[in-house]
């Protein structure tokens, strides 16, 4: 298992955020995808829609299954990723880049204090995958 | 993230012979019909594509095998199925349902007729032990009819694919396969030991089924692999027959449905023998049947999925009972019952997928068709 990016953070629930200039950009983890596997579609709040952390985002359907994915942080939606929605195998591909889903101005960025560390993510996606076997 | 519909079963789970095999390739296992399963090997997407365009084996040791043999096992069979089994000669397979009295389907089968008065039955594997124990019930007293559960000790893999027939041909089973006539079976002698092949499938390609024994399906499974046969898992048979429009049972059939209103009436041979549901369909027949399964084709992005509401004016009109998402048409494709009139080919109706409306038309089945 590689361990994920350190320029951002991330959630029990396999999501991440990372803190730009007033702007946070919000996926899902590449443990997500590779769980999740072949992505088909996104159901993601439009642009000025205000999400609260920890608080129901959406919806990814995979070939096999729906799943919800859960708000990393408090604010409005400035912009989805209109590239992944078009192709959601961009997901799949480069969950970390490419494939981010959504942008949204933080409404308190001290939230990013209450998310998981790489280290600390990395550390219970190890425990999940040793969960399986 | 998290799923939405969670696995529960925790009951031991049985293992294929090519369990270690699986493994060993890094499949994704999961729990299905009270045994553990390949789910996927490289993904659902590029296998689903793979046995469109190349060929791909599936491991589907979980499916029941009963091997009915004896005097009177062809009469005890024409009583539990709908399709008269005189109908098949020697060497021949087909595909039938077995209905209770009132008509509901116990199960979908797949029926080899072999030599001598022996028949392979081939059950869903959810299904594997009460259709033994239904069909071992239907035995009376001085007949000849010999019941043998062959699941345990054998392995059964189909092969699919437009190229299935020349890579197949490729391993141990060698040139034997050109001999076998379409709906046809036979038995070979594959790496030592009796082996049953059928013509055969769930996937809407040309293919091949294989009961084997179970110690047997190592060696031929990796002989399969290095003939560049592609791995194959539930998620790419489940998508691969939902395209081909073929029903899943406890999903599209089950005991409150029957088989003119499942579209299986080609199955259903009600004009000779008594047989157990007859007189309960003789009358569906009579009177038609007021609701259909049809196939369902979304017009926008979103995922239909079983147990989704269908509605026409903002009415429930019926359920999804398969659903999902289409690699070869690129969109959502499902399944449902609804009533007779609504039936119709280009006929437009709604999808609720969680609140959302998804516009979907009625088409016609299947939804692929090989070339």
């Amino acid at each position: 298992m590689t361990s994920s990016p350190k320029d951002r953070r991330y959630t029990k629930e396999h999501e991440w955020a990372r803190l730009g200039d007033g702007e946070a950009m919000v996926g899902i983890t590449d443990f997500a995808q590779e769980q999740l596997g072949d992505l088909v579609y996104f159901d993601l709040p439009e642009p000025g829609a205000q999400v609260r952390q920890h608080a129901k985002l959406g919806e990814v359907e995979s070939v096999k299954a729906v799943s919800e994915i859960y708000a990393p942080l408090s604010g409005e939606v400035i912009e989805v990723n209109q590239k992944a929605m078009d192709s959601p195998e961009l997901v799949n591909q480069d969950p970390y880049g490419e494939g981010w889903l959504l942008k949204v101005r933080p409404a308190d960025a001290s939230e990013m204090d209450s998310l998981l560390s790489a280290e600390d993510y990395d550390a219970l996606v190890a425990t999940a995958e040793g969960g399986q076997h | 993230m998290r799923r939405m519909e969670p696995i529960t079963d925790e009951s031991p789970l049985k293992r294929s012979a090519l369990d270690a095999e699986h493994r060993r390739l890094g499949a994704k296992m999961v729990p299905f019909a009270g045994w553990e399963m390949p789910l996927q090997f490289s993904g659902i997407v590029d296998e689903h594509n793979a046995v469109r365009h190349w060929a791909g084996v599936f491991d589907v040791s979980h499916m029941g095998r009963l091997v009915l043999s004896g005097r009177d096992a062809a009469a005890l069979l024409r009583r539990a199925l709908t399709y008269n089994v005189h109908r098949l000669k020697e060497w021949q397979a087909h595909y039938a349902v077995m209905c209770q009295e009132d008509g509901g389907v116990i199960d979908d089968v797949f029926l080899y007729r072999m030599d001598a008065g022996r028949f392979l039955l081939v059950t869903n594997a959810v299904n594997a032990d009460s259709d033994r124990d239904h069909i071992a019930g239907l035995v009376e007293p001085g007949v000849d009819v010999t019941i043998d559960d062959i699941q345990i000790r054998t392995a059964m893999l189909a092969i699919q694919g437009p190229e299935a027939a020349p890579l197949l041909a490729e391993t141990v089973t060698g040139a034997l396969i050109e001999e076998l006539p379409r709906h046809g079976c036979m038995e070979f002698e594959l790496l030592g030991s009796n082996a049953v092949i059928a013509q055969s499938g769930y996937t809407g390609e040309d293919g091949f089924e294989i009961v084997m024994d179970a110690a047997r399906a190592h060696a031929f499974w990796r002989g399969l692999l290095s003939a560049r046969v592609k791995p194959c898992g539930l998620g790419a048979r489940d998508t691969l027959r939902l395209e081909a429009a073929l029903p899943l049972y406890g999903n599209d059939i089950d005991k409150t449905t029957n088989p003119f209103e499942a579209g299986l009436a080609w199955v259903v041979d009600l004009d000779d023998e008594p047989f157990i549901g007859r007189e309960a369909l003789l009358r569906v027949r009579e009177t038609g049947v007021r609701r259909r399964l049809v196939c369902l084709k979304a017009l926008e992005k979103g995922i239909m999925r079983s147990d989704c509401a269908v509605l026409h004016d903002g009415e429930v009109v019926g359920r999804v009972t398969s659903g999902g998402f289409s690699p070869t048409l690129g969109i959502s494709i499902g399944m449902a019952y609804v009533p007779s009139e609504l039936a119709g080919d280009g006929t437009s109706l709604v999808v609720d997928v969680r609140g959302r409306p998804l516009p979907v038309v009625v088409v016609k089945r299947p939804f692929y068709k090989r070339a």
